[in-house]
């Protein structure tokens, strides 16, 4: 719940629900990236870091080597993380 | 050898700390506490506190929201999804954690339609998909999934949706911080900030810290090479006599985080006058709860929630370990009566909680920097 994720943006919103198509390792799903429509620019390649479903930063890609790092190092708690996030359905 | 294996660059992993060990007055002891889980996971993981003098201590703070989450709120959750007409939703890491009455996995067993969700969004289309079921979200979290909560319930209001609620359990991280800092039993010379927490609230809520109470306080990043820089900027601040707040993880955390998410949190929710946090009591104006405007999707005033209060049980002293009083390893229980596959203690279940993280990574990383250390690298010391 807690991890931060980094993924890829693919296309961004088409409607007003703020859901963007991301991919996470290889894995792709929709993301809500309305927490960062005021301040952020966003287009497609961008990476931002995911929380529960939700964009709360955008970060540059050596940054988002950076988290996955750290994810990796965790071993099972992320397997188990990036399995949720894989049967998430939220659009 | 560790510091190739374990760290993106091992001469500046090196160089922290053969700086954090010159940085040390002769005779003084040190004590940094790290405030969020993710830290702590880091640290045991890698063996860190292997890789400081031995008069610089981490203490491991009350950063795991599930670890902070009373037994009672556990029990007044199943209450409610007890009812034959709820589907209660929840993040995995909530599934394991003990209540007075059981775990919600157990209260699954018994016939209670439980679903572990990623997101609050996953539980908004549960809602959407099931309209004859009353939907409830079991919210937990610092600030960094109150947002979320909160822009799921605007969605939720947005859609109309009738069948929706959020039990709130989210907690925020400055009057824990204040607690800890007023408790009699700890003395600490600074803190690591959050990472997570940050991007949503900012540095400035922390400048209280080094301003009222002369304790600074470094937010830093989740690699093992971001938490040796941190502890050397907070080592080189006692050094100069300087007490301030930096942001070693500005890559992610902007000074004064993120507006919009704070906007949505305001809008959406209201401190309470008090909320229980495990170990630590009672603490005021310490946790969230859906506004007037939104009772329509709060799961409290649409259930009749018990309120239950536990006491924790006897042999379990999380709350010394979330106050940092006690190493994992000290605690009576740990590793006999509560392990990760059967905890007493919440500090067990997560594998962000301190104990987990010891279980798990800390008892053979210790084993193992020891070895390395007669073989090879002199900046270690233990």
């Amino acid at each position: 719940m807690c991890l931060g994720i980094p993924g890829e943006l693919v296309e961004l919103p088409e409607d007003d629900t703020d859901l963007a198509l991301v991919t996470v390792s290889g894995v792709r799903r929709k993301v809500n990236v309305g927490l960062l429509r005021d301040e952020e620019e966003l287009a497609v390649g961008d990476w931002i870091l995911i929380h529960v479903g939700f964009a709360l930063a955008k970060i540059d890609e050596e940054e988002a080597a950076s988290a996955l790092r750290v994810l990796h190092q965790l071993g099972p708690a992320y397997d188990q993380e990036l399995q949720d996030f894989a049967t998430s359905d939220v659009g | 050898m560790r510091f190739v294996d374990e760290f993106r660059d091992p001469d500046t992993a090196r160089h922290l700390a053969r700086g954090i060990a010159e940085l040390c007055e002769p005779g003084r002891r040190y004590a940094f506490m790290e405030v969020c889980g993710g830290h702590t996971h880091t640290i045991y993981k890698h063996g860190l506190e292997d890789h400081l003098p031995e008069n610089v201590r981490l203490v491991h703070g009350p950063g795991c929201p599930v670890c902070v989450l009373p037994m009672g709120r556990v029990d007044d959750a199943i209450a409610i999804a007890e009812h034959d007409d709820v589907i209660m939703t929840a993040f995995g890491d909530m599934m394991r954690v003990p209540g007075g009455r059981g775990s919600f996995f157990d209260a699954k067993a018994a016939g209670a339609d439980i679903r572990m969700v990623y997101s609050p969004l996953d539980a908004l289309k549960i809602a959407r998909n099931n309209p004859d079921k009353r939907v409830v979200f079991m919210a937990i979290g610092f600030e960094t999934t109150a947002p979320s909560t909160a822009m799921t319930v605007l969605r939720a209001q947005a859609e109309g949706l009738e069948n929706f609620a959020v039990f709130a359990n989210h907690v925020t991280i400055i009057p824990a911080i204040k607690a800890i800092l007023d408790s009699p039993d700890l003395r600490l010379d600074g803190f690591l900030g959050p990472g997570h927490v940050s991007t949503v609230i900012g540095c400035r809520p922390y400048e209280f810290i080094a301003r009222d109470h002369g304790k600074p306080l470094v937010t830093a990043g989740f690699e093992p090479l971001d938490i040796l820089a941190s502890v050397h900027q907070l080592m080189r601040q006692l050094a100069e006599g300087r007490c301030e707040v930096e942001n070693q993880y500005s890559r992610v955390v902007p000074w004064n985080g993120n507006r919009r998410a704070l906007e949505v949190i305001g809008q959406v929710m209201e401190l309470r006058p008090w909320f229980e946090w495990r170990g630590l009591g009672f603490i005021s104006h310490s946790a969230m709860q859906l506004r007037e405007e939104f009772a329509a999707f709060d799961a409290e005033r649409l259930f009749d929630v018990p309120g239950v209060r536990v006491a924790d049980p006897k042999a379990c002293q999380c709350g010394e370990v979330l106050k940092g009083v006690l190493e994992p390893w000290e605690c009576k229980v740990f590793g006999t009566a509560c392990t990760p596959e059967t905890p007493i203690g919440t500090c067990m279940v997560s594998s962000e909680g301190a104990c987990a993280a010891y279980y798990n990574f800390g008892r053979f990383s210790r084993a193992r920097v020891r070895e390395a250390t007669l073989l090879a690298d002199p900046v270690v010391r233990r």
